[in-house]
């Protein structure tokens, strides 16, 4: 299958509404692993879309994932892009941001792959302030491997491996990657696509380690096991009522947080924390003048 | 010419990686190879490299293999316990084919084991220690000098058939200073770059020798990379056929040329009725308790694989066929010794010296070892190894 080229890339727009995603995806890796109703896509759109509004230069942009339903999406945007393993998507950036600093490196995450097999390596690119942008979709689940329960899971959620209900506490992620040393810090909810672009965006121009959370959703497991309906009634009872984690975290807040219009009361969602500190990029010749 | 200096086998492997070109070293500290690193850290920045020491193993080889992606050569060094934790990304490396070396200065083992102590315990694992099948280089000095002749030659082989290669000696080799003299310059190996345009460019199409062009990160060509089984554009496919396809050429890349990569070290062969096996500090010694027999009239030969993996079996078959036995040291339970039955396939009896006490075996070891096997057969064999083809 050598017959299909990707397409060249003619600039997007950049109305401040939404630049044309399809400018930055690879349309020749169609049809997508993703299942009816996930809002991934609409993820990977506002990704692209950030891109575009940046006006950053596609050559100059790689995306390095883990594994995971979050992390097949790198395979669809037209950039250098690197599907790594299981949880070690920020040390693969670390070394690709370390020898190619003009990159724009933005690594995609789950919270399964973030969060419990990655989690070391997520604090450490935090720690070191390595100026990579992290987007972590959390849907509350291990969606690719059938439902297992994740250390997001909210208590009481069931999942496959929590047939009775998951009696572990979540993480709350961001309050995590602020304690860890993350320079930017945001939540975000993929139901709310605008605020999530200019979220994203906000985050890539951030020089530093920038973690967007983002609330998502897995009506095929998550919604199915805990009867909370299909995409649309998730993503509907997202802004509403808090999801999944957005549940669990909603009694926790951010003292120096404005929540956005769409935002679920007391879910900390909008830019958490941010932070101008020292951008580490390794062991290296110092720079002269 | 350099005049002559006191350097150890870890300086050595170091400078080696500096004059290959390698400017980007991740690393975690382990003994007894933390000096590789430490050496690095204050020379990468002379040169525009980069050093870093990340939070394990795994990080550290996922940082060299994006640095390797980024168009730098790149490198890690660890020991057992590291080795095994970096398995996942040699075979992540193996099948996205990233070149990338890997040093492993063996200590005694299992788990932490011997920390400080010589070993050669990971030879198997160095070559099937990831899951899946995927093709291995594997390098084994036995001397400083050798340290920085393998070291060079791993980085051009990584980069001449895009895979990672591991360059593995023990902790006598690592810490003891030798007098060398060090070329100034070496011979360089670059990775092939694609010469069409990018938007011609097919990430995983291979040419005949099996090994696709490799552009970095950044120079213009899109493209995707993935530990998943994957189709000629770099993109996952599942189908089982393409599947096979792929592996059979990863392996075939470095099984065709094994001539090309067997580098064997050996002495009087000739006229020997018996042989010593042995590699890396080992075969140092088994060189030394050879000389030592000639010099008494004995006809006794050497045979030292320098490359591990692929192994040397036509050579091997080849001694087997002349002398009546061989004798297979080797500092563990007896890992390669397996190998060599293979090879010998019957053809020679096999006798194991297999020592795991921490201590190197010397050559009054096996000059004992010879002089009991050169007169009769089945005196006392020092190890565990029951011999038999596995």
């Amino acid at each position: 299958m050598t017959d299909v080229k990707p397409t060249s890339t003619a600039p997007p727009t950049a109305d401040g509404r939404g630049s044309d995603a399809t400018a930055y995806l690879r349309q020749w890796a169609m049809p997508h692993v993703l299942c009816p109703g996930c809002a991934h896509g609409i993820v990977l759109r506002s990704c692209l879309e950030a891109v575009g509004q940046l006006g950053l230069d596609p050559d100059k942009v790689a995306m390095v994932a883990g594994i995971g339903c979050s992390s097949r999406l790198v395979a669809y945007a037209d950039f250098c892009t690197l599907h790594g393993t299981h949880g070690r998507a920020p040390a693969f950036a670390t070394g690709l941001k370390l020898a190619r600093p003009e990159l724009h490196v933005i690594v995609v995450t789950g919270d399964g792959d973030g969060l419990a097999i990655g989690g070391n390596h997520l604090i450490h690119a935090a720690r070191r302030n390595i100026d990579i942008t992290v987007m972590m979709l959390n849907n509350s689940i291990y969606g690719m491997t059938g439902g297992q329960v994740a250390p997001t899971t909210r208590e009481g959620a069931i999942a496959s491996t929590a047939p009775a209900g998951n009696s572990e506490r979540p993480f709350d992620a961001c309050r995590l990657l602020v304690g860890a040393g993350a320079s930017y810090v945001a939540r975000v909810l993929a139901a709310t696509p605008i605020e999530m672009t200019k979220t994203l965006a906000d985050a890539m121009a951030h020089s530093g380690f920038a973690f967007v959370e983002i609330i998502s959703d897995c009506p095929e497991y998550y919604g199915r096991y805990n009867r909370l309906g299909g995409g649309a009634e998730m993503l509907t009872r997202m802004t509403r009522e808090g999801d999944g984690v957005a549940v669990a975290l909603a009694e926790k807040r951010f003292v120096d947080h404005v929540p956005p219009s769409a935002a679920p009361a007391g879910l900390a969602t909008g830019v958490l924390h941010r932070e101008q500190a020292p951008v580490y990029g390794g062991v290296r010749r110092r720079e002269v003048g | 010419m350099s005049p002559a200096e006191l350097v150890t086998g870890n300086e050595a492997c170091a400078r080696a990686a500096l004059a290959a070109g390698c400017r980007f070293y991740g690393g975690y500290p382990i003994t007894p190879s933390s000096e590789i690193a430490e050496f690095m850290v204050s020379a990468l920045p002379d040169v525009d490299g980069v050093f870093i020491q990340m939070e394990d193993e795994i990080a550290s080889l996922a940082a060299v293999i994006g640095a390797s992606l980024a168009g730098m050569k790149a490198m890690t060094a660890t020991s057992g316990p590291g080795f095994s934790l970096m398995q996942e990304h040699i075979g992540f490396a193996a099948m996205a084919e990233v070149p990338c070396v890997v040093v492993n200065v063996m200590r005694g083992g299992p788990s932490t084991g011997l920390p400080t102590s010589p070993s050669q315990g990971d030879v198997m694992q160095a070559r099937w220690g990831s899951h899946g099948d995927r093709p291995a280089i594997v390098l084994a000095p036995a001397s400083v000098r050798e340290v920085f002749d393998e070291t060079v030659r791993a980085f051009n082989l990584a980069e001449r058939f895009r895979t990672p290669v591991i360059v593995l000696y023990d902790e006598v080799i690592g810490h003891t200073a030798e007098g060398v003299v060090l070329p100034d310059q070496v011979p360089i190996e670059h990775r092939a770059r694609p010469e069409c345009n990018p938007e011609d460019f097919v990430a995983k199409a291979a040419p005949p020798d099996g090994v696709p062009p490799l552009p970095a990160f950044g120079d213009g060509y899109r493209f995707h990379v993935t530990g998943l089984s994957h189709d000629e554009r770099g993109l996952p496919s599942d189908d089982g056929r393409n599947a096979e396809a792929l592996a059979q050429r990863l392996q075939a890349k470095v099984d065709a040329r094994t001539d090309e990569l067997t580098h064997i070290e050996t002495l009087g062969l000739d006229d020997a009725e018996l042989a010593v096996f042995g590699y890396g500090i080992v075969g140092r010694s088994a060189r030394a308790a050879v000389e030592t027999a000639r010099a008494e009239g004995r006809k006794v030969g050497l045979i030292r694989p320098i490359t591990l993996w692929p192994f040397p079996h036509k050579e091997i078959a080849a001694v087997a066929e002349k002398v009546d036995r061989l004798i297979v040291a080797e500092m563990n339970l007896g890992q390669l010794i397996g190998e060599v039955e293979r090879a010998a396939a019957g053809r020679t009896e096999i006798v194991g010296h297999l020592r795991c006490h921490g201590e190197p075996i010397t050559p009054d070891d096996l000059t004992a070892v010879i002089g009991a096997h050169d007169r009769a057969p089945s005196l006392e064999v020092v190890g565990s190894w029951a011999g038999g083809v596995r």
